[in-house]
């Protein structure tokens, strides 16, 4: 599940045996999910070969807006990440968590089995890794692990890809997690497109070791490892957007009373769609569903945000009705009092926020203003 | 020793008001369930569905449609005396459905060019939902409503809990079921992040826009959603039809249709 970066030294796998290493994933009984073209964007899905993935496409994100394009070469991982995280194959969106029948006088409850199934994680990026080592301390390590989650994340390979780009939501680097994955997966790709069309392959588990040596991959040259090394430090030297964290959590919670809370609130659409984008947001609402007759019964959970007014409802009535209000509490949440609560912030830096917000709200530009106070006067 | 009297089912009643009966058939519709339906409640008043008409009181009344005339209003005086729960199904009985757009326009000028006898008609100069009328235990939201919110209205009225009807925006539900933001990716105008969940975000699972028909959800920020719709092509007339559709009676959608709407000289 965890791993430490580097159990051998690196290989090389040629781009047109990528597929092989598809192939001794599913010889190990993995099923492969990983990035895809669906709809104008890309998600996650499972993928049966190297064909599946967004060959020659790339992505264009801003604030609010996102579009594909095609690129011009044949990179296979040319793009950063699509509004799906891998939060869905672990804590998925629906679950159902028992199911109980009506016996006689009594009540018999069925727990719900807990998913087992072998997943293979194609193309997760330095900020994922992050959000799954995040999500992984609040749902598969202390005192309430969640056993659907373990059973999921236990039963993972995750095969990382370095980010030869960014986008302008990309923001990693102020978190220091990416563009290039140091821990938490199996192997992690870099893709050299410069000469032979290949990839540079890095070992984080004994696993990943054995699919090496079954593949029989060669060890990288040196020059493979420097270009990938060149990548990782371009990449991060592109990116654009900053979050500045000094002293972030103090910042935030000094100023629970600043006008700009309202200005933001003003433009909040209160729509969710950051929460549900967000790989570590892991808020969850309980449904009951009874049968017609009465007899049966089952209770699942799903995904919730704090952005809807029932989120907060105590006693049958919303205590966050004002949306300024359920801003700051996530935002808050996420930058602040997540590190009082999980020793770490909620934020990796991946920009799904921002990309996916209809609303074009940016929170590394609401955390600028609140910062900055003389801006807010005549900042448009 | 005697066996005891098997208890009465529950009596259902659905009433029709001004609509077009899609609401109604949602419960025909419910094949699978139908007959588990009608072996838990006695269907006493259901015209569209059996001639069998029988009297109240009723434990449940689906009251369908809008409130257009004095008779309607009328009716559903008496039928709030005889019926235990009250619910409302669809767009027509929570805010007054397509026709409300009457509301909009004078009456009497709308009616001479519609009708070669106006004189003839005996109606309200305004479309409304039943809860403006008299008090209203749920309301089923949609145009239609959806199946399994009906069902779900259904087996909670029976077993006496609340029904469980998310208030939420459709963009949630979008996520949950891994839908492709329209707006975002495709720059589709779309209602989602205004209206109320219920429907499986049907429209963007089909790349189309929300229209709307369920309704603004908990927190409508029809405001903020504005500069959203003017950003991705959409003009003030194209905004005021989108809100002028099924629920344009809700005052949040009413009022953005009515400010959007073209100024006529």
């Amino acid at each position: 599940m965890s791993s430490i970066r580097t159990l051998s030294p690196p290989f090389v796998l040629p781009r047109a045996r990528l597929d092989d290493l598809f192939e001794r994933l599913r010889a190990r009984g993995y099923r492969v999910i990983g990035p895809r073209v669906r709809d104008g964007v890309i998600v996650l899905d499972t993928v049966k070969s190297s064909a599946d993935l967004p060959v020659g496409y790339t992505d264009e994100h801003a604030p609010g807006r996102y579009r594909l394009r095609r690129r011009n070469d044949d990179a296979v991982f040319g793009f950063v990440v699509g509004p799906d995280s891998f939060k869905r194959t672990f804590l998925v969106p629906v679950q159902r968590l028992f199911r109980a029948r009506r016996d006689g006088d009594r009540v018999r409850f069925s727990p719900e089995p807990v998913d087992t199934s072998k997943v293979a994680l194609v193309g997760a990026r330095g900020c994922d890794l992050a959000a799954i080592e995040t999500q992984d301390e609040i749902l598969a390590e202390g005192a309430h692990a969640d056993p659907f989650y373990v059973a999921r994340r236990e039963a993972a390979f995750i095969v990382a890809v370095s980010c030869s780009e960014s986008r302008s939501s990309c923001f990693c680097t102020s978190f220091g997690t990416g563009p290039r994955p140091t821990r938490g997966f199996d192997l992690s790709l870099t893709e050299l497109l410069d000469g032979p069309h290949r990839f540079l392959v890095e070992i984080g588990s004994a696993e990943a070791l054995e699919i090496a040596t079954e593949l029989g991959l060669s060890t990288a040259s040196e020059q493979d490892q420097g270009a990938a090394a060149g990548i990782a430090l371009r990449t991060s030297r592109g990116m654009e957007r900053q979050l500045d964290t000094q002293g972030l959590r103090e910042m935030l919670l000094s100023r629970l009373e600043h006008p700009h809370w309202q200005d933001v609130g003003s433009r909040c659409l209160a729509c969710t769609n950051c929460t549900a984008v967000c790989p570590t947001c892991f808020c969850v609402d309980i449904v009951d569903k009874s049968s017609l007759d009465g007899e049966s019964h089952e209770r699942t959970r799903q995904h919730d945000s704090c952005f809807s007014a029932d989120y907060s409802a105590v006693h049958g009535h919303p205590v966050r009705n004002d949306v300024a209000a359920r801003y700051r509490q996530w935002l808050t949440h996420k930058l602040a009092t997540w590190i009082d609560q999980f020793g770490r912030s909620g934020c990796v830096g991946c920009g799904r926020c921002i990309t996916w917000c209809p609303a074009a709200i940016d929170l590394t530009r609401e955390v600028a203003r609140l910062r900055d106070d003389v801006s807010l006067e005549t900042d448009p | 020793m005697p066996t005891p009297k098997p208890k009465p089912k529950p009596k259902l009643a659905v009433i029709k008001l001004a609509s077009c009966d899609g609401c109604q058939l949602s419960l025909l519709d419910c094949e699978d369930e139908l007959l588990a339906v009608a072996g838990a409640l006695d269907i006493a008043y259901f015209p569209e569905a059996s001639s069998r008409l029988l009297k109240g009181p009723y434990d449940v009344t689906l009251v369908e449609g809008s409130v257009t005339t004095a008779a309607d209003r009328e009716r559903l005086a008496a039928l709030r005396r005889e019926s235990r729960l009250l619910i409302t199904i669809g767009a027509c009985a929570t805010s007054g459905g397509i026709q409300a757009l009457r509301n909009f326009q004078s009456y009497p000028e709308l009616a001479r060019s519609v009708y070669a006898h106006p004189e003839y008609l005996d109606s309200l100069a305004t479309s409304s939902g039943v809860a403006e009328h008299i008090p209203v235990d749920y309301e089923l939201r949609g145009c239609p409503v959806d199946k399994s919110q009906l069902l779900e209205v259904l087996i909670a009225a029976l077993h006496g809990r609340a029904p469980r009807l998310p208030r939420h925006s459709v963009c949630l539900e979008c996520k949950r079921r891994g839908v492709v933001c329209v707006t975002v990716a495709h720059g589709t105008p779309c209602l989602g992040p205004v209206t109320q969940t219920g429907c499986g975000a049907l429209c963007p699972r089909f790349s189309r826009g929300c229209f709307g028909c369920f309704g603004p959800s908990d927190t409508p920020r029809v405001q903020a959603l504005a500069p959203v719709l003017a950003s991705v092509g959409a003009t003030d007339t194209d905004v005021a039809r989108l809100y002028g559709t099924f629920n344009v009676g809700a005052p949040a959608f009413g009022d953005e249709h009515r400010v959007r709407l073209p100024v006529v000289e």
